[in-house]
């Protein structure tokens, strides 16, 4: 195998090849002996602490709901999200100055600030100014932050997505006389949309991730939330994180395999222009928990597929 | 109308942010050590390496800081009794959080250097072993000087995150800055002016960085 990096291996290569990799057994195995034994020398390998988990009342009494509360509040924010997104996305593409100044100012503010100040302030606010219940008071909070850091990177995501179009689309379309709006709404945005479709999906990883957050620090029912009731009640709070750390794994693994499938599927696709912004540009490996870039102007990452 | 804020005195304003810089600069640091070591084993030739950074970006990347951060707390130092010898309360629940933050950021790290590699064309490379430079040299006159200007956006990137992912800290009692301000906007009427403090505060701190950064990396920008 040849990379950038090196060429296919000849036998001195292969032989320190080998030799690297013994090395390398050797190393992992004494890390995962060490973690084996902490965990043995506080007694976390017992079968006691892990035994709650086989039986249906850890799931559905602490777990499953949790999950689900998480799953809530990140749909909602990501349903809500989307459209302020791309409400935001074209007002910063306008024409006018007075419409893309203020749109860009309110982006770049918002993706300025950690999502975890912006669920403190909700939550605050909501207690203060509005008659939502105490107990629909964490999910609101909760929502409205994600709501707000989301709506923003996604503004980004469809900017860079319009701005991922070839110019022909434009210019074919002021030529049959199409008026802005129409161009926008006929051309433009349907070719878009395939193409940051991927880069949306993904982007509901972090979302997943950053209402974790709310569990902490504003009291919200969700999965880590579960995690600590339940491990007041079993006493196993090593195998419960260990656990809860796996479901989301596999949620986000999820998540991503789909966007992937979803970014394969759209390159392939012979009629689309073959732009797409790849999964990883925004969502999972940029990204971040209560994360995303900073940096203004995202096309640096948009890709022309080679098609 | 600032009133206020000469009542708080553990953290003051200024230093509940300096807490945050001080957060984000060693967990820089270090997740910047531990996401070379990363990224070199995600680029080496042996299978074995490539897979075990491969896992550990995977599996970093998908579990939430919070839950990370809370662990380093409540498993770290409550059950496995690490102290990060530190002798009060405060300074291990710092000195934890920044082994968490370097523990998750190192993954993006990873992904940023990795990916600033492969923006460097293989006939790049190719061409250097043509002409007979040796490995090194193709490393070090060819492939590595390219590659770290296009990291430098990325990585910009990852600290902007990184600097706003510090308030997580709050959750296991670091006295940064979304600590202090839990703790003010519950007792304080000022909602709205607290919340506009804050806000600034984290502006200021990420804002020149991402332009200066953003600045610089277009600058360096390879053309091709």
């Amino acid at each position: 195998m040849s990379s950038v990096l090196y060429d296919a291996p000849g036998p001195r290569a292969k032989r320190r090849n080998v030799i690297l990799t013994v090395v390398f057994v050797v190393l992992l195995s004494l890390l995962l002996w060490w973690v084996w034994k902490l965990m043995d020398d506080k007694n976390q390998w017992e079968w006691k602490l892990w035994e709650p988990f086989t039986t249906s009342q850890a799931w559905t009494t602490y777990l499953l709901p949790g999950l689900a509360n998480t799953l809530k509040a990140a749909g909602l924010a990501m349903v809500i999200a989307l459209p302020l997104g791309a409400l935001f996305g074209i007002s910063r593409l306008s024409d006018h100055l007075w419409v893309r100044i203020p749109a860009g100012a309110v982006v770049e503010f918002f993706r300025a600030i950690p999502v975890l100040l912006l669920m403190l302030f909700a939550n605050e606010f909501y207690d203060r100014y509005t008659a939502v219940s105490s107990e629909d008071r964490p999910l609101y909070a909760v929502v409205t932050g994600l709501v707000l850091y989301n709506a923003s990177v996604l503004a980004e995501v469809v900017r860079a997505g319009i701005l991922a179009l070839p110019k022909g689309q434009t210019e074919a379309a002021k030529a049959i006389g199409l008026r802005k709006g129409q161009t926008m709404g006929t051309i433009l945005l349907p070719q878009a949309v395939t193409v940051m479709l991927p880069a949306i999906v993904s982007q509901l990883v972090v979302i997943v991730k950053d209402t974790a957050l709310g569990g902490v620090m504003i009291g919200f029912t969700e999965l880590l939330n579960g995690r600590a009731t339940l491990a007041a009640f079993y006493a196993n709070v090593i195998p419960s994180f260990i656990v809860v750390a796996i479901i989301y794994i596999i949620v986000n693994f999820i998540i991503t395999s789909f966007a992937s499938w979803l970014e394969q599927r759209l390159r392939r696709r012979k009629k689309s222009t073959g732009a797409v912004i790849p999964a990883a540009a925004i969502g999972g490996s940029t990204a971040t928990g209560g994360e995303g870039g900073g940096l203004p102007g995202l096309q640096t990452y948009v890709q022309k597929s080679d098609t | 109308m600032f009133d206020f804020l000469s009542e708080y005195d553990d953290p003051t304003l200024l230093g509940a942010f300096w807490v945050t810089i001080q957060l984000t600069l060693f967990s820089a640091l270090g997740s910047l050590v531990l996401g070379t070591l990363l990224a070199a084993m995600r680029v080496s030739p042996v299978p074995l390496m490539r897979g075990f950074g491969t896992v550990y970006v995977n599996v970093v990347r998908n579990i939430p800081l919070t839950v990370i951060i809370v662990f380093t707390s409540l498993g770290l130092a409550d059950i496995f009794l690490w102290t990060m010898g530190a002798d009060d309360v405060k300074l291990q629940a710092f000195r934890l959080s920044i082994l968490g933050f370097v523990a998750y950021t190192a993954a993006f790290v990873c992904e940023a250097l990795r990916s600033g590699i492969n923006t460097v064309p293989v006939g790049q490379a190719e061409a250097a072993r043509a002409i007979g430079l040796s490995f090194s040299q193709v490393l070090r006159l060819i492939v590595l000087p390219q590659a770290f200007r296009s990291v430098i956006g990325p990585l910009a990137n990852v600290l902007i995150a990184l600097t706003k992912n510090t308030t997580v800290a709050a959750a296991i009692g670091v006295t940064e800055a979304a600590y202090l301000m839990k703790g003010m906007i519950e007792k304080e009427a000022q909602t709205l002016l607290i919340g506009a403090i804050f806000a600034f505060g984290f502006v200021v701190l990420t804002l020149p960085t991402g332009l200066f950064l953003g600045w610089l990396s277009k600058r360096l920008a390879v053309k091709r």
